[in-house]
């Protein structure tokens, strides 16, 4: 018996604006001028939080940092897709998505400065705090994204990590779940090529990373995450899909630019050449031709817009410091349970003690 | 003849010792090959030995998993797990396989992997990044777990650790890592698992703690006003009950000191072996001197949750004064 083709499928690659700057104008999202440049403010203000906070990292008033540089299209652009009802579920390189959010910075700054008043998103605003388990909240999209399906709501789940997340199994789970339930979500890989140290090719042998959402079943696609106007019509698609129960898997391929953490040394695994190759594919001067040429930037709007940045983030990190001063450590105490249980309220009682210096009792 | 190294550098020579020593020896992990792990535990190892270190993708189940199948076959398997936070990711492996294929097997199989891993806190690290759960590991037979808190217990308990037919937990304290230089023997060195050290011997109380808090437990002694007996048990499992009991019986007092929550912590286990075996020697209760029963907080707080010397030195005076 001669073998038969049981399953066929290929993988799209979308591209719109390309580097040097023409626009597909059949895929060309529609936004408004105030939507292109809200995007453009917000990928240049994640830059430069990006560049601020590194510096604050190095006087030792930050913990370890995860910049974005370079992966600020494939974040805002998807971010900007997302509604009011729709959620987001980060991993914990998303300063870029959750600007576009509207997360103040300073609640950036102090999870960075070890607060937990930094990882403290409300419910009302459907962003979930970062996850640091790498790829562990895939499966919290997916139950988003299904609870969603079983409320019978108009509105989709988005969720964030990269590539080296893909070899967790809990992303597999979490897409294949998504597909079972009819989840309303969309899953976002940035493909920044890098897990830490070990490059894309390393992390597994399957050519694309959008197609391991074939054996789950779902769709899959690829887009150039540079291009910020392509990554905002295949997210605002898929977004499209996922509200109809059908959960879409997109990769969006871009670099990161800069270190892993502020504790990682990329000149110990990638070459310079690599690292220039992609400077000139840069997110953020790609946007920026474009929007030029479309005449809604010019050398003036641009220091304007710089400004005004410097100025909104001096105040944010004033804020951020602020709070710092108030930390109470007690609070660790309040948050574990709903209510207080007997055996912690004993603890309090005797970590109260020790920080009064008196001799506690300890039992 | 000694050297003085750092404890991450013991690790490091010691692996490349073992690997020597021993063909079998297979290192593998995330980040562990090119950029010689993310604590530099494993650099050089690559370049010394290219068909047997390797960069493993972010998989932990995966990791552990493909242990008891290199293991199984032969090979001695000596991942690294990047953080000890992230084994939880892997428990299902260690509990349902590593642990018990050679009890399922009836000791036809076993799996005799070394698998390493940063814990504990102090480096103002992210969350999940600072947790202890030797307790965790311990209450799943059939696994070793073990603590160096010096370089020269890191050579010799890793050195045992990958010899030891069984399976071992081995957790490096973070903390520790760079933070001072000791000496450390060369050639071949081994430190039996299941062997506490005795750091300073006393008469008074004797103060039970591995890790880093083995030396703020140290620091806390040098300041109360008594004979401190200082016990490093270097392995939770097996644990070295009858040191323990022998200085309680001595001193007739106890303090165990961990960073890890109170609730189901190895101190209660320790106080439960002492009230056992010892109860009458004992002149007042154990003390436990460990981390809350909270969420171990990000590192803005982490200061006052993991036990400082004060509370140390405070959890020795109770334990002096009934
Ligand atoms: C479960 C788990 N394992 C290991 C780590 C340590 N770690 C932090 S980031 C990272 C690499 C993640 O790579 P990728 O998913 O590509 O995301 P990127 O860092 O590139 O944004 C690793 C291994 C972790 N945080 N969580």
């Amino acid at each position: 018996m001669p073998r038969e083709t049981a399953y066929e499928h290929s993988i799209d690659h979308v591209q719109v604006l390309s580097p040097d700057g023409s626009v597909d104008s059949e895929l060309a999202p529609d936004l408004s001028e105030d939507d292109l440049l809200e995007m453009y403010w917000t990928m240049k203000r994640s830059r430069r939080l990006d560049e601020r906070a590194i510096a604050l990292q190095r006087r030792g008033e930050l913990g370890t940092y995860a910049p974005a540089v370079g992966q600020e299209a494939a974040q805002v652009a998807s971010a900007h897709a997302l509604a009011d009802e729709d959620w987001m579920v980060t991993s914990f390189r998303e300063t870029p998505a959750y600007l576009a959010r509207g997360t103040p910075p300073r609640m950036l700054l102090w999870y960075a400065m070890g607060m937990e008043e930094g990882s403290a998103t409300t419910r009302e605003s459907r962003t979930m705090p970062p996850s640091i388990p790498v790829g562990s909240q895939a499966l919290h999209g997916a139950g988003l994204g299904w609870a969603q399906e079983i409320a019978g709501e108009d509105a989709a789940s988005l969720v964030y990590f990269g590539d080296g997340a893909t070899s967790e199994g809990d992303v597999y789970e979490a897409a294949n779940l998504a597909g079972v339930f009819d989840a309303h979500t969309v899953f976002l890989c940035q493909n920044n090529h890098y897990a830490i140290s070990v490059p894309r090719a390393q992390q597994t042998r399957a050519e694309t990373l959008a197609q391991k959402a074939l054996a789950a079943g779902i769709e899959g696609v690829q887009v150039d995450g540079n291009d910020a106007l392509g990554t905002y019509a295949v997210v605002r698609d898929a977004l499209a899909s996922a509200r109809d129960g059908d959960p879409v898997f997109v990769e969006a391929l871009t670099y990161r630019r800069s270190l892993h953490t502020t504790s990682d040394d990329p000149s110990v695994y990638r070459h310079e050449e690599e690292e220039q190759e992609w400077e000139t594919r840069d997110p953020i001067a790609r946007f920026e031709t474009y929007l030029r040429d479309r005449e809604l930037l010019d050398d003036d709007r641009i220091s304007d817009v710089e400004a005004s940045i410097e100025d909104d983030l001096r105040g944010e990190i004033e804020a951020a410091n602020e709070g710092r001063e108030a930390v109470d450590a007690e609070e660790m105490f309040d948050y574990a349970f709903e209510t207080p249980i007997p055996e912690l309220e004993r603890q309090r009682a005797e970590f109260r003690d020790a920080v009064s210096g008196g001799d506690g009792d300890g039992r | 003849m000694a050297d003085r190294q750092r404890l991450v550098e013991a690790v490091r020579n010691t692996l490349l010792e073992e690997m020597a020593r021993d063909d079998s020896v297979v290192v593998y992990g995330q980040d562990v090959g090119r950029n010689g792990g993310v604590f530099r535990a494993t650099q050089g190892l690559l370049d010394e030995y290219p068909n047997r270190v390797y960069d493993a993708p972010v998989a932990e189940a995966g990791i552990v998993g493909l242990g008891v199948g290199l293991g199984t076959y032969g090979f001695t398997p000596v991942p690294e797990i990047e953080f000890s936070g992230f084994m939880h990711q892997a428990f299902h492996q260690l509990q349902q396989h590593v642990a018990r294929l050679r009890s399922r097997t009836r000791g036809e199989m076993n799996c005799p992997m070394t698998i390493r891993a940063p814990y504990g806190g102090g480096i103002r690290a992210l969350e999940h990044h600072s947790e202890s759960f030797e307790a965790g590991y311990a209450h799943t037979p059939g696994l070793k777990v073990v603590v160096p808190s010096t370089p020269a217990d890191a050579k010799g308990l890793l050195a045992s650790s990958i010899r030891d037919p069984d399976p071992v937990v081995f957790f490096e304290p973070t903390r520790l890592y760079r933070a001072f230089r000791g000496e450390v023997p060369e050639g071949d060195y081994t430190v039996s698992l299941g062997e506490a050290d005795v750091v300073q011997a006393g008469d008074d109380v004797t103060v039970v703690a591995w890790g880093a808090m083995r030396h703020r437990a140290l620091d806390a002694a040098e300041n109360v006003d008594a004979s401190v007996e200082l016990i490093d048990p270097r392995s939770i499992v097996p644990f070295d009950t009858e040191t323990v009991l022998a200085s309680v019986r001595k001193t007739g007092r106890c303090v165990v000191v961990h960073e890890a929550p109170k609730t189901g912590g190895m101190a209660a286990e320790i106080t439960a072996r002492i009230n056992d075996r010892a109860l009458y020697y004992l002149e007042a209760p154990v003390q436990r001197v460990t981390g809350y029963d909270v969420p171990y907080p990000l590192f803005a707080r982490e200061d006052e949750y993991v036990p400082d010397e004060d509370r140390i030195r405070r959890g020795i005076e109770r334990a002096l004064s009934d």
